[in-house]
């Protein structure tokens, strides 16, 4: 890539925003002006780029931007909804850190609640990201003609039913807020365990999370929860490194090496964490991240507070009750107070429904009956969690324990 | 913009309902119709009769084929509608929350298509 294709690729998102003033919402619109900008840059620039790139790229999209709406004969009736936001057409050049940063407004148009979440998902990292559709389908393991129909479907429905392309009030933010962050968490835990595909972890996906993140809580530093998601992500990804071997396959929290944890990803984990709980009350963000930092004060396994994180996990079941965390909470309660307790409420978990479809709680089991010295039916346990099991590697190192187990069963009657 | 608002509920189980709940059902769609009438959002609105009165219309052929009955059957059947006029999306979705039987149907709310250049 060539320098300055980088800089477009790192400003899309700013571009796009304040073009999307100019057309009154329509993202096509303003990501086709912005096109049409970069081809006449690669025309004129050659090898000498103008003193302001971005502004330079601002100003003749804009100017395409508004042809286009002219023609359409829609000008006046969009021109009357921006006059107030839009400087002259024939403005002096713009000054590259002076265009005003209207991410925000973007994201929230990218993840209004009128969009199915999958269109919200993709349309916030090729929107607001500058990721190609391509490239997209590629993240999500999606076929490029129908993550680019989704794409086109989300841009068409903002267009045409009148989703507005703004930050909504007071009354109506934190609820936005809310699904944005939830947006947000959802490309981070697919990157992080990856739903399907051969890789565990597709850390292009933790990275953009990430970098979205930190936007975010650029555009809206008041709100808790947002540092709260933010913190969970770092000290998340700090264990990126350690969370699979050699061979691709994970690495259980317990078998994790801690002195390969990313030491400035924990430590921006932490003070996100600190700048969440002085904003108010903890939310279910918050209190996850809480959880990841008891575990990244443990210089080892055995050195993990199972009780502040049994504490955590009470708070997180009366503050956002989830299937997940039901398990999460009864996989801590074992670490606590032994593996025929944390049995006990693995088994309380048996009739949930979401649950019974994934490999996590038999998983979850097979360890505790491992530890009460009942290999077969941690074995039986661990084939139950295989017919369930998405990924590649998990599949595989679901099978090494079964191996494992099978070799001390043989061992033991030898 | 203008949105249709569609008001689809259970007809059977709106059949239901002891007179005195249906006079202030009746009541609360009066109160909101000259809410967004005095707001200007406005711009019509009627309840349909029962789906056991709808006859469907094809033509094949050249032949016009009569059908007792709705298009489609389901479980809420669209019972009347409004048409409004509303800034944008949020503005139309904040009215259709306030048609009393959004509490236990669905309101769908449809743009009507612009015809541009």
């Amino acid at each position: 890539m060539s320098p300055w294709a980088e800089l477009v690729r790192a400003e899309h998102g700013r571009l796009v925003a304040a073009l999307a003033r100019t057309t009154g919402g329509d993202l096509q619109l303003a990501e086709d002006a912005l096109q049409e900008a970069v081809l006449a840059a690669l025309q004129q620039w050659g090898d000498a780029p103008p003193d302001q790139p971005v502004g330079w790229l601002l100003r003749t999209a804009r100017n395409k931007a508004i042809d286009v709406l002219r023609r359409r004969g829609t000008w006046a009736r969009k021109a009357r909804l921006v006059a107030a936001a839009t400087p002259a057409v024939d403005a002096p050049d713009l000054h590259d850190d002076g265009i005003a940063d209207e991410r925000l407004r973007l994201i929230c148009t990218c993840c209004h609640p009128a969009l199915s979440l999958s269109a919200r998902v993709a349309l916030t990292l090729k929107v607001v990201s500058g990721r190609t559709s391509d490239e997209v389908a590629r993240l999500f393991l999606v076929d490029r003609a129908t993550m680019q129909q989704r794409i086109v479907r989300a841009k068409q429905k903002i267009r045409l039913a009148g989703i507005p392309y703004e930050v909504p009030g007071p009354d109506a933010l934190p609820e936005r807020l809310a699904g944005i962050r939830h947006v947000i968490y959802l490309v981070f835990t697919e990157g992080w365990g990856a739903t399907a595909g051969e890789r565990l972890v597709r850390g292009e996906l933790c990275d953009e999370a990430l970098r979205l993140g930190q936007l975010l809580v650029e555009q809206v530093p008041d709100d808790g929860e947002l540092h709260g998601l933010l913190s969970l992500m770092w000290l998340t990804d700090a264990r990126r490194a350690t969370r699979v071997d050699a061979q691709g396959l994970p690495v259980l929290l317990a078998d994790q090496d801690r002195s390969r944890w990313d030491a400035r990803s924990l430590a921006l984990g932490a003070a996100a964490l600190g700048a969440a709980l002085r904003r108010g009350p903890p939310g279910p963000y918050t209190l996850q991240a809480a959880v990841a930092s008891v575990h990244a004060r443990a210089p080892h396994a055995d050195d993990t507070a199972w009780g502040e994180v049994v504490a955590l996990y009470e708070l997180l079941l009366q503050a956002a009750p989830s299937p997940v965390v039901r398990l999460n909470h009864a996989a801590a309660l074992g670490q606590h107070r032994g593996p025929e307790v944390g049995l006990a409420a693995l088994d309380a978990l048996a009739d949930d429904r979401a649950l019974g479809r994934t490999h996590l709680l038999p998983a979850a089991r097979a360890r505790y009956l491992e530890d009460l010295g009942r290999t077969e039916e941690a074995v039986d346990a661990l084939q139950q969690a295989l017919c369930r099991v998405g990924n590649a590697p998990e599949r595989a190192w679901l099978e090494a324990q079964v191996a494992r187990l099978l070799g001390q069963v043989s061992t033991a009657r030898a | 913009m203008q949105y249709l608002l569609l008001i689809y509920d259970n007809e059977a189980e709106a059949a239901k309902r002891p007179p005195e709940e249906m006079a202030s059902y009746l009541q609360a769609f009066r109160t909101f119709t000259e809410e967004i009438i005095a707001s200007g959002a406005f711009q019509g609105g009627e309840a349909l009769t029962p789906v056991s009165t709808a006859t469907s219309v094809r033509v094949r052929d050249g032949e016009t084929l009569l059908t007792d009955g709705p298009f489609a059957e389901t479980r809420e059947q669209l019972g009347g509608y409004y048409l409004v006029e509303a800034p944008d999306l949020d503005a139309a979705v904040a009215i259709a929350a306030k048609i009393p039987t959004a509490k236990q149907g669905t309101i769908e709310v449809r743009p009507i298509m612009v015809w541009e250049g």
